[in-house]
């Protein structure tokens, strides 16, 4: 069994409904793909997908397995730097970053690490 | 006009509410000790525990509440109505139960009372006037279950005291919860056994003054 993963640019949410916003990365998840998302959802938005997530569990879709990078690393960011992020992020909304949505039936576990970031699948 | 007096009645009443019934939540993933921790909060004050607890991953499936706990710390007394909420996940199977030789149909009996649980903790996110973060201090704190939560918590301006539990294990690396979440209070305890609980309740008069 092959690994399919889709990219979903910011571009293809933003103009959405938080609602719709959900609804389109859940029916993608359901169809055994893994996202790599173009930004981030707001905290929020991460809240209501885990609850919608919830809510279709059932006993071919088990829930998701869900990772953020950000392009900081926090440990090494200077006061300019986090300023300079919060301007861009102030202007640019959550553009920047990627986010990893996975069908838990086909990702195992995400582990994430300051620097580093593995997936770990079910697939033989 | 009216609507100013209105809004800012509402405000007041809202915060009078707030100091007379403060809601503190105890939030995290599944078996990190929420529970645990608030047993040791209850039979520290009231004399009694709140909640059942076990191996086995979503023992608590519903959000419990105890209300008008009474804590005193150097002479200063903190009233609270406390809500143990099950574990947050992304993910639920009732394979994993089997592991515990649960039979299958309460496996998925549990499962599906897990789903429930999870929603509903979500749910009550925007009730809590303060929450304690609970994290097994034997995992990696990196995962994003405990970002969403904490980020959720920090949207809403809710005060966030962040628990390192079972740093009586030798696996423990309180550190690396400290590294995770750099801009909060950081305890590590023990819930089972008590280690540093009275830094834990100092920690909480800090973060809920």
């Amino acid at each position: 069994m092959a690994l399919t993963l889709q990219f979903v640019p910011y571009d293809e949410l933003n103009g959405m409904e938080p609602e719709k916003r959900i609804n389109r990365l859940l029916d993608i998840v359901k169809k055994d793909k893994v996202i790599l998302m173009q930004g981030r959802l707001k905290p929020s938005e991460e809240a209501w997908l885990i609850q919608k997530t919830m809510e279709h569990v059932s006993k071919s879709f088990r829930g998701i397995e869900l990772c953020t990078i950000y392009p900081e690393n926090p440990k090494n960011a200077r006061l300019v730097n986090t300023l300079k992020n919060m301007l861009v992020k102030f202007l640019v909304g959550t553009r920047d970053g990627l986010t990893i949505i996975g069908p838990a039936t086909v990702i195992k576990e995400i582990k994430r690490n300051p620097d580093k970031i593995e997936l770990l699948t079910n697939i033989k | 006009m009216l609507k100013v007096l209105r809004s800012f009645l509402g405000k007041l009443s809202k915060i009078l509410k707030k100091k007379k019934n403060l809601k503190l939540g105890l939030y995290g993933p599944p078996n990190a000790g929420k529970s645990t921790l608030a047993n040791r909060i209850c039979k520290d004050w009231l004399g009694e525990e709140m909640s059942s607890v076990s191996a086995v991953p979503h023992e608590t499936r519903e959000v419990i509440v105890k209300e008008k706990i009474n804590v005193e710390n150097n002479g200063k007394s903190l009233s609270f109505n406390l809500i143990d909420t099950p574990g947050i996940a992304t993910r639920i199977d009732y394979e994993d139960f089997l592991k515990f030789k649960m039979p299958k149909t309460k496996a998925k009996e549990r499962a599906k009372e897990a789903t429930k649980g999870v929603i509903d903790a979500i749910k009550w996110l925007d009730d809590m006037d303060a929450v304690v973060v609970v994290l097994d201090a034997t995992v990696n704190p990196y995962s994003q279950v405990n970002i969403t939560i904490i980020g959720n918590l920090a949207a809403r301006n809710i005060p966030v005291l962040v628990v390192g539990n079972k740093v009586d294990l030798k696996k423990s690396d309180l550190k690396a919860v400290e590294s995770a979440f750099p801009q909060y209070d950081v305890v590590g305890i023990s819930a089972q056994h008590g280690n540093n609980i009275q830094e834990f309740y100092e920690a909480l008069f800090k973060v809920v003054k």
